[in-house]
């Protein structure tokens, strides 16, 4: 029984990741018009989007490989297993015995490198530049993740993600210096991978300083829309990363998770998604884009907060 | 089933056959291509399979009656001795069959002649896996360095390569004398260079320490630790792609195999602080090769940079099992030098790989520059798909082998806050970031690598004429692919095999990784688990899902147009991001790392020219002030040398004259 409760979870998790992505996107777009005083775009706007792609005509350049072909379905498998990893409803998900939070940041990692390099396969200006800008922010943020994940695995003996959340959520209520440190961390991280203001601007096509936009170029039709699904799933995963590790209350516990549990556990999901739109439009309303070659800087602000927090964590160790 | 250590000789022996009968036919391109480079990987095969069956049983032990006349040769093999027995086995079966395509006439030294130092080198590198005293050790590491050096300079009409030889033979021999030295303290004044009286030998913890210090230089120096790896990114660009391949992919890993048979084996009980030496050294390789490997515009040279990236990622885990050991954390120094041995194999596929994939771009296109390259991946699809392979797995991604030794290294540091020792518990685990970070950079580096040579339009017009591989060449990239893929997808087997080594060396007395055949747990089941299998079966699935869905429900229409590029109509392979720019984030945000200079084009240039030099400080700030007071030094002694029979006659009476005067 409890094994099909479980494999539910999973399918139930990985399903409503793939349906909300682009509802969370629109809902942020929404709050940012909201915020600047715009008349705000339909909530429902990133499923038209999607829909009028996939019924459109490919075009594909002369010179585009296989390769690039291909990219699109490897961006959007990588995300899909990604949110099979990640706890958003229960803690007790089966696949997370095959990956752990590591193979998180590694299957982040390849869909980035899937990206980049299918942005260099047409070998037009605009792509080659943002894959190397990519790949540049990407080293920086990736290291970041994983440090912060690490704060959290040392605080919860585990680096598998949904045991890192149930240990968190389940522990007495405790402030932990460390943790506060990563967070901020965590945030700056969300921001520049998922191509957000102050790094970059999803709301820009044409413009010299856009990075995720310039590799999606030459992409047109369906493969356009499932690099967009993959983008805004990407978002998702990484707000559900957020929750994971610093807000895990209100998700199914390994030892609770009944379907009443699961129930309950959605709509506090929805409800922590709408404050995180809030907030990341109100990050994106109030700072200015950096320049790119600033981008660096605000990265290793993001890689040394997240080793500091380590360092608390060890210092607190080290001195009961 | 005959004895190990018969077999292993056999098979060494075999090589050693096939490079003479190489030799007596120099000039003949057909029999070498195409049946003594064939049979050398068949006989690499062998030797692997040989080494896998092997290191279950009890170490075997020989006694050859060749030497010198009170100093046989002995030989044994052990699980250490066998993980990289096969490591030199599998990966060279891979370059040696492309080497069979590789090699034709016109490389500089005849065919048969390069047959007998490939062959020799190959010999030379089992035999000192084999070596179980300092005698033939030394003997068969000198040999390697010989044959290797010969190797290298096949093209010893550049005057550049000759060069490039010549360091590498001067940074070998300094760290042979270090591996001699340490020899002489490990026999601990019994005189007895047997490996067997060096184990039993009760050293002074200063002479053990001195021993470690000096095998750290040594095995060091060969494996192109910084700040011991000038000679690196010259030597291993030179020599002929296959050659490079297994001198980055087989040849570093023996200075390992040697690091850790002094420490793990013949020292026995290393003290923890010793760990901190390789563990710092290793580290900052690890960084500084994958920061000059991101700013390298030539593709043999931006590999060999990434070896030294490997080799410091290498140490970073020898580094790190010492401490576990030192401090009685056996369980995890074990899992620490699993972690290093899975990596080790790991790097020989991967870069080999790479390595052969760079040499059939270069007979294709005859360019090494990465700025004269792009859009081989229409040209030369085999090739390209192959090393992609190679490039995702050491960028370290999953579901491939890079992924898996980099996991469980982490996994290590993650439990390294453990260490009972002030300070050292607190900092170690900060060691994981900087890995972490060279992992990162590693990817980008790939994206460079690989972006550039095969992706986008080519930067030349001669690069339309580009040819694939042929089918021996192909078979070769073939074999070290499946083999990134294989250690990738069913890590949980070849860590049984691994784990054998820490056993046998008596650091843990049972298995403490767990898992079954598709699963690994290297500590417990709630810290982390890890099932490349299900992985890749679930990402195929909702690919698979999605191609399926997209296509059934919508259309799979295409059409092929001019690419957009936002309108503009005049691009050209020019606009491209070259190598240069691809390095230009990298030189700017490590900017203190590099010796760069540049030459900017002024706004009035008729002609303008925008040039940069990057270059390694090390170089600059160690080396030319050793190289100037060596050669200062020189021109001092070289007063004594006056020319006139009457001075000399006048030295040795003085000679003369003062040992009397010592001896009475």
């Amino acid at each position: 029984m409890s094994a099909l409760i479980s494999w539910l979870t999973q399918t139930l998790e990985v399903l409503a990741a793939i349906a909300v992505a682009p509802l969370f996107s629109g809902w942020i777009a929404q709050c940012r018009a909201w915020l600047q005083n715009k008349s705000a775009p339909s909530i429902w706007l990133p499923y038209r989007a999607i829909h009028k792609l996939f019924h459109k005509e490919a075009v594909l350049a002369e010179s585009a490989s296989p390769l690039f072909r291909f990219a699109p379905y490897a961006v959007f498998g990588s995300m899909v297993c990604a949110a099979a990893i990640i706890p958003s409803m229960g803690t007790r998900l089966p696949f997370s015995s095959a990956a752990d939070a590591i193979a998180l940041v590694g299957l982040l990692a390849t869909a980035r490198v899937f990206v980049a390099l299918a942005a260099m396969d047409v070998g037009t200006a605009f792509g080659t530049l943002g894959a190397r800008r990519e790949m540049m922010v990407g080293f920086l943020a990736e290291p970041a993740l994983l440090m912060v994940i690490f704060v959290a695995s040392l605080l919860s003996s585990s680096t598998a993600l949904p045991a890192i959340s149930n240990a968190l959520a389940t522990q007495p209520f405790a402030l932990y210096p460390s943790l506060a440190f990563t967070a901020v961390a965590f945030i700056l991280v969300l921001l520049a991978e998922n191509a957000r203001i102050p790094v970059d601007n999803p709301a820009t096509h044409l413009e010299l300083t856009m990075i995720h936009e310039a590799m999606l170029l030459e992409y047109s039709a369906r493969h356009l829309a499932l690099m967009e699904w993959a983008a805004a799933l990407k978002l998702f995963n990484y707000a559900c990363i957020g929750f994971a590790l610093f807000v895990p209350w209100g998700v199914a516990t390994a030892e609770a998770q009944t379907p009443a549990a699961l129930v309950v556990s959605l709509p506090i999901l929805a409800a922590k998604l709408a404050a995180a739109g809030v907030g990341l439009a109100l990050i994106e309303t109030v700072s200015a884009k950096l320049r790119v070659f600033r981008a660096p800087e605000f990265l290793a602000t993001a890689f040394m907060l997240a080793v500091l927090g380590l360092l608390v964590n060890l210092l607190q160790r080290a001195s009961p | 089933m005959p004895d190990a250590t018969l077999s292993c000789l056999t098979l060494l022996g075999a090589w050693a056959v096939i490079g003479l009968v190489g030799l007596a036919r120099p000039g003949d391109v057909r029999l070498v291509a195409r049946f003594l480079f064939p049979l050398g990987a068949f006989v690499g095969a062998a030797l692997a399979l040989v080494a896998l069956v092997g290191a279950a049983e009890p170490p075997s032990q020989l006694v050859l009656p060749l030497g010198l006349p009170d100093l046989p040769f002995h030989v044994r093999v052990d699980a250490l001795a066998c993980v990289f027995l096969f490591l030199l086995g599998s990966a060279s079966a891979g370059v040696s069959l492309f080497a069979a395509g590789y090699f034709r006439s016109g490389e500089g030294t005849p065919p048969g002649l390069l047959c007998l130092q490939y062959h020799l080198f190959l010999a030379s590198m089992g035999l000192v896996l084999l070596a179980d005293d300092a005698y033939l050790f030394m003997l068969a590491w000198e040999t390697m360095a010989l044959s290797s050096y010969f190797l290298v300079t096949t093209q010893h009409r550049l005057p550049e390569i000759r060069r490039a030889g010549f360091l590498y033979l001067l940074i070998a021999h300094v760290g042979a004398i270090a591996i001699l030295l340490c020899f002489g303290v490990l026999q601990g004044g019994s005189w007895q260079f047997t490996f067997d009286a060096m184990r039993s030998a009760q050293l002074e913890p200063k002479s053990a320490a001195l021993a470690f210090l000096l095998a750290l230089i040594g095995f060091g120096a060969k494996a192109g630790l910084v700040p011991l790896h000038v000679w690196l990114p010259e030597a291993h660009p030179a020599a002929p792609s296959p050659v490079s391949a297994l001198m980055s992919g087989v040849m570093l890993k023996t200075a390992l195999y040697g690091l850790l048979r002094v420490t793990f084996d013949l020292l026995g009980h290393p003290v923890w602080s010793w760990g901190l030496a390789p563990l710092a050294l290793g580290l900052f390789s690890a960084l500084y090769g994958v920061v000059f490997a991101a700013a390298q515009t030539d593709m043999k040279r931006l590999l060999a940079w990434s070896s030294i990236e490997n080799v410091g990622i290498l140490f970073t885990g020898v580094g790190l099992a010492i401490v576990f050991a030192g401090v009685g954390m056996q369980p995890l120094a074990s899992l620490a030098l699993v972690a290093v041995l899975y990596h080790a194999v790991n790097h020989a596929f991967m870069k080999s790989l790479l390595f052969v994939g760079t040499g059939s771009v270069l007979h294709a296109t005859h360019e090494r520059n990465l700025g004269k390259l792009g859009g081989l991946i229409r040209r030369m699809p085999w090739v390209a798909w192959l090393t992609l392979v190679g490039a995702l797995a050491i960028a370290g991604l999953p579901p491939l082998n890079g992924f898996v030794s980099e996991w469980l290294l982490l996994q290590a540091f993650l439990s390294a806050y453990q260490v009972p020792k002030p300070f050292v518990g607190m900092l170690l685990p900060l060691g994981a970031a900087l890995v972490a970070l060279a992992a990162a950079l590693a990817g980008y580096v790939m994206v460079k690598f690989y972006g550039v040579i095969f992706l986008g339009q080519p930067r030349e017009p001669s690069l339309e004429n580009a040819r694939d591989a042929d089918t021996l060449e192909r078979v070769g990239l073939g074999w070290l692919a499946a083999g990134c893929v294989v250690l990738g997808l069913l890590p949980r087997p070849f860590i049984a095999f691994l784990e054998l080594v820490p056993m046998q060396l008596g650091l843990i007395e049972s298995r403490t990784i767990g898992g079954s055949w598709w699963r690994v747990v290297p500590v417990m089941e709630r810290q982390a688990a890890y099932a490349p299998v299900v992985f890749l079966f679930v990402a195929a699935l909702v690919i698979a899902l999605t191609v399926l869905v997209v296509r059934r429900f919508y259309h799979a229409r295409a059409r092929r147009a001019a690419p957009w590029d936002c309108g503009f109509a005049r691009l050209d392979a020019r606009m491209q991001d070259t190598a240069e720019g691809f390095g230009q984030p990298i030189r700017h945000i490590f900017q203190p790392f590099f010796a760069m200079r540049r030459e900017l084009p002024s706004p009035f240039d008729a002609a303008p020219r925008y040039h940069v030099t990057v270059g390694d400080r090390i170089w600059t700030l160690a080396y030319l002030p050793i190289a100037d007071l060596v050669q200062r030094a020189a021109r001092a002694v070289a007063w004594l040398q006056q020319g006139r029979i009457a001075t000399y006659l006048l030295y040795s009476f003085v000679t003369l004259l003062l040992m009397l005067g010592l001896v009475l």
